[in-house]
């Protein structure tokens, strides 16, 4: 499973990062270089294997449906780059 | 001209407060003024709270003076690594994407030690989101190694580690998600533990990859360790994966001693090739504990040296989704673009370092469509046979000795060209952070060059206690945590 | 000859449910308050914060699972699906993947030709995102807005997905569908079901096929309608444009489309993200959800009747036919009265019928709800049987009925008190017809020359003479017997 640089560019625009062509060239190289390594784990037959997502069991960790404080307008809004009339400013979506 | 007290550890500076030989303002003016001294030679820190902390240091002399919930901490000039929330103070991740984030809120673990009349200094630095093993990754500066300043400190958590090493700070919190913790507690020469997952709040921490990361202590001694560990664990109602387990009094259940303790070494982390004076230091101290009356024998845990390839799949892969946030519309740096989708992708490629940006694409590739059975799923596997290893190795020992990190401090940018050398750093430690396990360095020795080396101990989930027991009874019968580096070059 | 097309359609319905406060933190769900306000550090995604999962929401999916016939899972989690957009703060919504809380169930719906069940593929749990408003330029426009306002106070609210299988045949089906699961999610008390505030939302997967075959055509995807009457309208659209296309020799395009309220008709929607890759894994922030069969059983316990069980009870034990049971079950509170009616009289058929044409009528024309009547079930029963009895006939019982809606009065009492009891003496009767028949001889002499139809004008001669307070079946009969005398 070689990495190509349409991978890559294919990566960055799926991760909402801007690339130039010689980063893409960078990286493509160094996270070829990387999945080359990570590619050892095929030496371990993992076919009879559950995947295991959390080191450790535990299960069913519920909240009561209490309401709690939420913050003040001005405090949601008071790290927003951009703000107008209690709500946070973004440009056009299309 | 440093105050003699800085060189004390917590236990020893909190009796001194209590017998009220010192006030907390003192000895808080007094780290701090330390603490501006030597930082352009050591860089430790993102922010320095001076008002703040001093305001504390006050209200913790009222405490002091009333002698009501007085705890080990009231009063003690602490550190918090940069990721850690802390309300009203910015919290940077030391990238430039968190520049001017001002929390709303205090992470689980800092009000904690609020709690526990504790007074914090400044936000440390580290690796940009905590990734890397050197803090070299930092937006805002190099920490450098208190034992050679040519030398890094280690990382992520380089500034926690520094800054404690060279009593700027008499212990500090950092995070661990494949070594941050310890690796630099070994090249600074302190005490560094990584709880078991689940023993501390995350709450408040900025996740790098969720299901690896925790919070820790740096610290001058195991007793110290000890102290700030207790402080800090305990299920959190905000934290769905905090174990609602019990916390032990670590300070009593330290002081034990290893007879009879059963200690494992795995052969697989002596391979062939490892830095000689790293592997004579971590074979001495296996003797030592013998030497106490433990019962030495080895194990095998033959699925843990795939544990690093594993490691950079599922790291990558949670920090991709967890660091997709940062897209310019709450919070954080924003540069503007025509439209939202232009507006996101230079918002990041500008707020984002190279690791970081590595990392993000190495983990949605292994996310993504086609690969994600490959990458992702694989090293899930992979997953549960280390953790089937070091579940066999504890049926027959009760901790596991091995080195932290495979060779002392390195120089600047020695690694920085090359990712994957870098990540090799991790080697010795991330196996832990896959099987969610304690993990804790003591110092062990040190180079010929004078960088100290760090013995890494490591425990069943659950069970720092019998970490600290086997750490405090090596300790005690060595001498490697009492030197102090000489803030040189060389 | 053209082709004959079969259309096949699957639903995707959202549901908000009604918990207190959201999925994963303490904010509460209230609607329509000021942007920004019912927002913590949790659901604006700050740094830092982790979920935790609100165990009442979790009890109302599974509610909802269980409604709808489905398995319930024995092992559920959260799953991550990662995409970008302005009113997503994680810049991933928390939902189910491959091991959502319900799966495999049906949903029995009534059509004019009977009852049809459709598939439920599954019903899984997720987060609602925030709200975007479109502002500066064609403001309110996407495709032509300046900029967007986000508000995250919507965000984090719980919301279960119900998805359908592709068994819906037509615009028709899909309508009869989505009525009875709203009256469902209504029945068991988990959603408020309001389509104005977006409580309800539903999604159409439209294609079609040359009929008698089986492999589905290419399928277009209408988002985000909030009216049923809307979802029909596009439905109906979007099989039509669909086979225009096919007619034409042209393909159908695999896309999203919105329904234009103004237009009446669907339009292509260009994709939020151009390469649909969710990258969905489980979110390792939140652990299992392992459910036992005991938990299961007691919500189980706690479900109400569902309208079908209640459609099928009603008309067997009250006579009714299946129209009349389904208009009586769609609501249950309705459904509830006429029950609570049926107890005080000997006709719950009479009964259902009053509830559904004078009562609904005036409850329709004054804007009243059940709780602002005048009067209780006991009285409409008295009515009731005052009629089947014969004491009153129906247009006395429509102003008995009048004075009852208006003034609350008992109906015994304004027959009564107005007089308007129907005599049903046949003696009185007698006399009253004895002195019609002696009146109109040229029509009695009518009758038995053989135009038998003239008795009806001596029916209303002999209804009029009793001020129409004479029982005209008894009219009748009695005037049969003396001319056929």
């Amino acid at each position: 499973m070689a990495l190509s640089e349409k991978d890559v560019q294919y990566v960055a625009k799926l991760a909402r990062l801007e690339v130039t062509d010689p980063e893409v060239a960078k990286y493509t190289q160094q996270l070829a270089n990387i999945l080359e390594y990570v590619e050892q784990l095929n030496k371990l037959d993992t076919t009879q294997v559950e995947p295991l997502t959390h080191p450790l069991d535990v299960k069913n960790v519920f909240r009561p449906d209490e309401p709690k404080p939420s913050l003040t307008q001005a405090e949601v809004l008071s790290n927003g780059p951009e703000v107008q009339s209690g709500h946070f400013k973004v440009p056009k979506i299309m | 001209m440093k105050n003699e007290v800085l060189s004390k550890t917590i236990h020893e500076v909190s009796a001194d407060l209590k017998a009220k030989k010192v006030s907390s303002v003192e000895l808080t003016k007094a780290a701090l003024d330390h603490l501006e001294e030597i930082e352009p030679k050591v860089q430790s820190f993102i922010t320095i709270t001076r008002d703040e902390a001093l305001k504390r240091a006050a209200e913790a002399d009222q405490r002091l003076a009333s002698g009501k919930d007085v705890t080990p901490l009231t009063g003690v000039p602490l550190a918090i690594k940069d990721l850690l929330c802390t309300k009203g103070i910015r919290t940077t991740c030391a990238s430039r994407m968190l520049e001017t984030f001002v929390p709303p809120y205090n992470a689980t673990v800092v009000e904690k030690l609020y709690e526990a009349g504790a007074v914090s200094v400044g936000k440390t630095n580290m690796d940009e989101f905590a990734m890397g093993s050197s803090t070299e990754s930092s937006f805002y500066k190099k920490t450098r190694n208190p034992w050679n300043l040519n030398c890094v400190p280690g990382g992520s958590s380089g500034g926690s580690a520094a800054c404690v090493s060279s009593d700027q700070a008499f212990g500090s919190l950092g995070s661990d998600t494949g070594g941050s913790i310890r690796q630099p507690a070994a090249l600074c020469g302190i005490v560094g533990l990584k709880p078991t997952y689940g023993r501390v709040s995350r709450y408040g921490l900025i996740a790098f990859a969720s299901s690896l990361d925790q919070v820790g202590p740096f610290a001058k001694d195991v007793e110290d360790c000890g102290l700030l560990l207790g402080a800090i664990a305990g299920q959190d109602p905000k934290d769905s994966t905090s174990a609602d387990l019990p916390v032990p009094d670590y300070a009593a259940e330290m002081k034990k001693g290893v007879k009879g303790l059963r200690v494992g070494i795995p052969k697989e982390f002596f391979p062939a090739g490892l830095n000689q004076e790293v592997a004579d230091a971590v074979k001495k101290a296996i003797v030592e504990l013998e030497k106490q009356g433990a019962k030495v024998e080895e194990v095998s845990l033959p699925a843990s040296p795939y544990g690093l390839a594993a490691y950079y799949v599922l790291a990558p892969s949670e920090a991709s989704s967890n660091l997709a946030r940062y897209d310019g519309v709450r919070y954080g740096l924003r540069v503007p673009g025509e439209n939202i989708v232009e507006m996101y992708s230079k918002t990041r490629a500008a707020g984002f370092g190279p690791e970081v940006k590595r990392r993000i694409m190495l983990g949605t590739y292994a996310l993504s469509s086609g690969y994600y059975d490959a990458y992702y799923l694989k090293a899930l596997k992979v997953r549960r046979l280390i953790k089937q290893d070091y579940d066999k190795a504890f049926g027959k020992v009760d901790v596991i000795a091995t080195p932290t990190a495979p060779n002392p401090a390195f120089r600047f940018g020695e690694k920085t060209g090359d990712p994957l050398s870098m990540y090799l750093e991790d080697v010795f430690t991330v196996s832990i952070n896959i099987t969610g396990l304690p993990g804790l360095s003591v110092p062990c020795g040190m180079s010929e060059s004078g960088l100290p080396i760090g013995l890494q101990l490591i425990g069943k989930a659950f069970d720092e206690a019998t970490l600290l027991r086997t750490a405090y009874a090596y300790e005690q019968a060595t001498e490697w945590h009492k030197q102090k580096p000489a803030l040189k070059e060389s | 000859m053209p082709t004959e097309y079969e259309p096949v359609i699957g639903l995707e319905v959202h549901c908000e449910l009604k918990t207190a406060t959201k999925l994963f933190c303490g904010c509460r769900t209230t609607f329509g308050n000021e942007a920004n306000t019912q927002v913590c550090p949790v659901c604006l995604g700050l740094p830092g914060t982790l979920p935790v999962l609100n165990e009442k929401a979790v009890e109302y999916a599974v509610k909802i699972g269980l409604a709808l016939n489905c398995t319930i899972a024995q092992y559920a989690k959260m799953d991550r699906k990662n995409y970008y957009y302005p009113d997503l703060p994680k810049a991933y919504q928390i939902s189910q993947y491959d091991k959502p809380l319900n799966y495999g169930g049906y949903l029995e719906v009534p059509l004019k030709e009977g009852i049809k069940r459709i598939g439920v593929t599954r019903a899984h749990l997720e987060e609602d995102a925030g709200k975007l408003v479109h502002a500066g330029g064609k403001a309110g426009r996407l495709d032509s807005s300046d900029y967007s306002l986000a508000d995250y106070n919507r965000g984090g609210i719980p919301l279960v997905e119900i998805v359908s299988e592709p068994d819906i045949r037509s615009a028709d089906e899909a309508y009869a569908y989505l009525t009875e699961l709203k009256n469902i999610l209504l029945y068991i008390d988990v959603s408020d079901c309001n389509m104005e505030e977006g409580s309800l939302r539903c999604d159409a997967n439209v294609s079609i096929r040359p009929k008698g075959t089986e492999k589905f055509g290419t399928r277009t995807e209408i988002k985000n309608m909030n009216s049923f009457k809307f979802a029909k309208q596009a439905i109906e659209y979007e099989i039509k444009r669909q086979a225009a296309l096919l007619d034409k020799g042209e393909r159908v395009v695999q896309e999203s489309r919105l329904w234009d309220v103004t237009e009446n008709k669907t339009k292509t929607m260009r994709s939020k993200e151009e390469a649909h890759d969710y990258r969905y894994f489980p979110e390792p922030d939140l652990v299992p959800i392992i459910l036992s069969g005991d938990y299961v059983r007691k919500i189980k316990d706690q479900l109400p009747e569902l309208p079908g069980a209640k459609r099928a009870r009603f008309a067997s034990k009250y006579g009714l036919t299946a129209y009349d049971a389904g208009v009586l079950t769609a609501d249950q509170e309705l459904a509830h009265w006429f029950e609570e009616g049926a107890k005080h009289t000997k006709s719950p058929k009479g009964l259902a019928n009053w509830i559904m044409g004078d009562m609904a009528a005036k409850m329709k024309e004054q804007e009243k709800e059940l709780k602002d009547l005048e009067f209780d079930q006991k009285k409409l029963g008295e009515l009731v049987d005052l009629m089947e009895a014969g004491t009153i006939n129906s247009k006395q019982a429509k102003e008995v009925f009048a004075e009852m809606f208006d003034a609350g009065v008992s109906p015994a009492e304004v027959v009564k008190s107005r007089g308007l009891a129907q005599v049903s003496d046949p003696k009185a009767i007698e006399g009253a017809v004895d002195k019609v028949l002696s009146e109109n001889p040229n029509v009695v002499a009518d009758y038995k020359g053989g135009k038998q139809g003239v008795i009806g004008f001596l029916v209303g001669k002999v209804m009029q003479a009793s001020r129409g307070k004479a029982n005209p079946k008894l009219v009748n009969e009695i005037l049969k017997k003396k001319l056929d005398a």
